[in-house]
């Protein structure tokens, strides 16, 4: 077909320019659930213990709003299913809609579409190669997945279904993706609008999920999909004729909207704006309120809803669980104290905490694509000094991020008040627990403006920086890792508010490296070259 | 103060590529300063260098007076950039940006600003990408031209623009010229360079290669000659100074040195001489001259 050719040329480009960043997604999610299997049998040795997991955290609303409905807690697959599968989709499914973007709607705004659209390339070629390269990822995400819990000793049914199911899941977004970036006119936009959905379907399932009266929301989320598909826990097939058709469905009303339009411009048509500047658009804040606003309101948003929700379904976890040592057990490992809501809590704020990171590391970063699209240049080409201009975008790092977290916090702590009928103490005691947070964040983002102002080049390590400091506070307890791995994470060494004694000298030193780091960076970006 | 700008011994390297090597450039005040090269010539390095962008590996340079790089903010007040490839703000109108960049060099006059986006024919109400590349360089140019500054730093400002809108540019630049600014206009259009400059520096593999006034260069290049003799030419070949003769019957077509002209004109008017056209080289010679005969000089 005339539209399509050149297809396999662009998939091969796309495979090029991607050929570090999918690999390392890839392999990293689908190895995930094979490394983790052996562990099921270190913690639950004998069938009693296995009984008590399902009848405790298997039937703990909390921990399905987090990870997804427990079908059978019984086998090692049930298990890693239940807590890895949900998490495994949503970050494939970003991954997805990261993928498409790059290679559909950036390509446009770079303004190098037009370039490849006058060679001998189809009208549909750009789309199909960025659906086939993130299609691919998921493909090999899931064929990975299912080759290596064969290999742990998984039974072959549950293993092809679950990577099925968690390669459909990206193909869902994939598509989804591909809409967005026909919507939308700019590649931040499309991102935004694909990955709101993706926000969207986690929500719907985490709902879904812990509500047993709404357990219907779950079965609007392709997130919530990856479950009911119920991989070793007596496989439904059918399911995963859901993500199939979604993912025909979207991509065909992808490609109706593609001719709709020219290239390099959206459905959404740009708006003109005002002639003269406002009187505020007058300093470089000025500007970088306007460059960060959007973004910001974005996360607030995220973060005061799901403060919200998680504040609200708090009490519920002390009923649930009952008195199980194991349990508790297993919840301190998650970084909590004795009392389970407060232990719940703990946890709540301390992944608030590393997601606030991750805006602080983004926000950063936006320094850095203003740089690399020569657009601090003219700025700095003014009476702007560098310090000030790199303090136009660090506010919102650092204090953003602060807002975020008493945001979620406040949020969490007046829904969680208001059921248990406490608001007056619950409130100042979870805002608190999350503000407490805080050190850790900023060491996170200062060593992110470190590597922005000593080594440019490399700035978006700032997210490895980030995602380990993550992946070793969550995932390090569980897998057990010595406790000299688990301190380079600066989210180790937070106490575990609310329940736990607050001592300050944690927080101190954090903030001293924060602001040694900071200073370093900005030392850096003072003295080197602009470019 | 006689120079606005000075630069002596200028190195810059990239890793192991150097992109300035020994580059020597003097802008007098009130003159309008022709940089003139090819691309990666490092033109745009050391623009980024007068600006504070790049940091000298070694040399002196003096802008209006000062370090560029130490009292960067404290110059900038004095100068207005245009960059060679403007990037907007995506959600930021063209006027906004005008606004906003003139309020950070501190002040924009109205007036002015009014009256070249007019002339330059641009729609202030669009927003960033919306622009083509030359509606981009129009808004970074009324930018710079609506700021009372002394020096304008231009870095290839026409590259975008129709030949239409390059008239316009032409005129407003010698209105700043009129009004005493100083300007250092990087360009590879060369026409536009004979247009409005006073003084020319060429710059080749990162260092200056000829700098002088239009009447100095062309000093040093040669003049075509097409000729129709009343005899057979005879010796014209011999001469060292004469390039490229072509002889048909008793018209002649050459390029000679200017210094051997008189010589040449001689040795002409011996065989009789019935029609003679002569031109001075132009820009695009001179370019020619240093960019493709590597080691004439």
């Amino acid at each position: 077909m005339n539209d399509l050719v050149g297809t396999r040329h662009l998939v091969r480009l796309a495979l090029r320019r991607d050929r570090i960043v999918l690999p390392v997604w890839v392999i990293i999610l689908g190895s995930l659930p094979a490394s983790t299997w052996g562990l099921y049998d270190t913690l639950y040795p004998d069938a009693a213990s296995r009984t008590a997991l399902t009848s405790t955290m298997g039937a703990n609303p909390s921990l399905s709003l987090l990870y997804g409905p427990a079908f059978d807690l019984s086998t090692a697959g049930g298990f890693v299913v239940w807590r890895y599968g949900s998490f495994i989709g949503l970050v494939l499914a970003l991954v997805c809609v990261f993928t498409v973007t790059r290679h559909t709607r950036q390509e446009e705004d770079t303004g190098r579409q037009e370039l490849l659209s006058s060679a001998v390339t189809g009208r549909y070629a750009a789309l199909t190669a960025g659906l086939l390269t993130a299609g691919l990822a998921a493909t090999i995400t899931g064929l990975i997945t299912t080759v290596g819990v064969l290999a742990a000793g998984a039974p072959a049914a549950g293993a092809i279904a679950f990577g099925l199911s968690l390669a459909l899941a990206g193909w869902v977004f994939s598509a989804v993706a591909a809409v967005a970036a026909q919507l939308a006119t700019y590649a931040r936009t499309a991102n935004g609008i694909a990955s709101a959905v993706v926000g969207a379907a986690f929500l719907l399932r985490a709902i879904g999920d812990a509500a047993t009266d709404l357990r219907w929301l779950s079965w609007l989320s392709p997130l919530g999909w990856v479950s009911q598909v119920r991989p070793f826990a007596g496989e439904r097939w059918w399911v995963l004729l859901l993500p199939l058709a979604a993912t025909i469905v979207c991509a065909t009303v992808a490609y109706r909207l593609l001719p709709r339009r020219d290239v390099g411009m959206g459905l959404i048509p740009p708006r003109p704006g005002p002639a003269v500047a406002a009187p505020g658009l007058r300093s470089p804040f000025g500007l970088a309120w306007r460059l960060h606003r959007g973004l910001l309101f974005g996360w607030l948003t995220g973060f005061v809803l799901t403060g919200a929700l998680f504040g609200s379904m708090a009490a519920g976890i002390g009923d649930v669980v009952g008195g199980s040592e194991q349990t508790k057990e297993i919840f301190e490992r998650l970084g909590g104290a004795s009392a389970m809501v407060d232990a719940f809590l703990a946890s709540i704020v301390s992944i608030f905490g590393m997601i606030a990171a991750m805006y602080g590391v983004q926000a950063t970063l936006r320094m850095r694509s203003e740089e690399t699209e020569v657009r601090l240049e003219p700025l700095l080409a003014t009476r702007v000094r560098r310090l000030q201009l790199a303090g136009s975008h660090l506010v919102f790092s650092f204090a953003g991020s602060a807002l975020l977290l008493a945001a979620a916090g406040a949020a969490a702590g007046l829904l969680h008040g208001l059921r248990i009928g406490d608001v007056s103490g619950q409130v100042p005691a979870v805002l608190g627990a999350a503000v407490a947070q805080l050190p850790a964040v900023w060491v996170v983002v200062a060593l992110s403006v470190l590597i922005f102002g000593l080594v440019p080049k490399y700035s978006t390590a700032g997210w490895s920086v980030a995602s380990l400091s993550l992946a070793l506070a969550l995932y390090g307890p569980v897998l057990q890792l010595p406790q000299i791995v688990l301190d380079f994470s600066p989210f180790t060494h937070i106490p575990k508010l609310p329940s736990a004694q607050l001592t300050a000298t944690p927080l101190l030193w954090l903030t001293g490296i924060a602001l040694v780091a900071l200073a370093g960076g900005l030392a850096g970006f003072r003295r080197r070259d602009i470019g | 103060m006689d120079n606005a700008i000075a630069i002596s011994g200028l190195n810059k390297s990239f890793g192991s590529t150097k992109a300035l090597d020994g580059l020597d450039l003097q802008v007098a005040t009130g003159e309008v300063h022709g940089f003139l090269g090819p691309n990666g010539s490092g033109k745009s390095t050391t623009i980024r260098v007068l600006l504070g962008l790049l940091r000298a590996d070694s040399g002196s340079v003096r802008l209006l007076g000062g370090d560029p790089w130490r009292d960067a903010a404290a110059l900038h007040r004095r100068l207005a950039y245009v960059p060679g490839d403007v990037n907007l703000w995506p959600n930021l109108s063209g006027g906004e940006v005008i606004d906003l960049l003139g309020r950070l060099r501190g002040g924009l006059d109205q007036r002015r600003r009014k009256e070249l986006i007019e002339r330059f024919d641009l729609d202030p109400t669009k927003k960033g990408r919306t622009y083509s590349k030359g509606n981009r360089q129009k808004v970074a140019i009324v930018a710079a031209l609506s700021s009372d500054v002394e020096l304008l730093v231009l870095d290839e400002p026409t590259s975008g623009l129709d030949p239409l809108m390059e008239a316009t540019f032409q005129y407003a630049i010698q209105e700043e010229r009129e009004k005493g600014r100083t300007v250092l206009l990087s360009s590879h259009i060369l026409a536009e360079v004979e247009a409005l400059c006073d003084r020319v520096s060429i710059i080749r593999n990162g260092h200056v290669v000829e700098s002088g006034t239009l009447a100095d260069l062309r000093h040093l290049t040669r003049t075509s000659i097409t000729a129709e003799l009343a005899g057979h030419p005879n010796g014209l070949s011999k001469l060292a100074d004469v390039h490229d003769l072509k002889v048909e019957g008793t018209r002649v077509r050459f390029d000679v040195e200017t210094h051997a002209l008189d010589t040449v004109l001689r040795q002409l008017t011996d065989v009789g001489v019935r029609s003679l056209t002569s031109q001075p080289p132009t820009l695009e010679e001179l370019f020619l001259r240093h960019y493709t005969e590597a080691g004439t000089r």
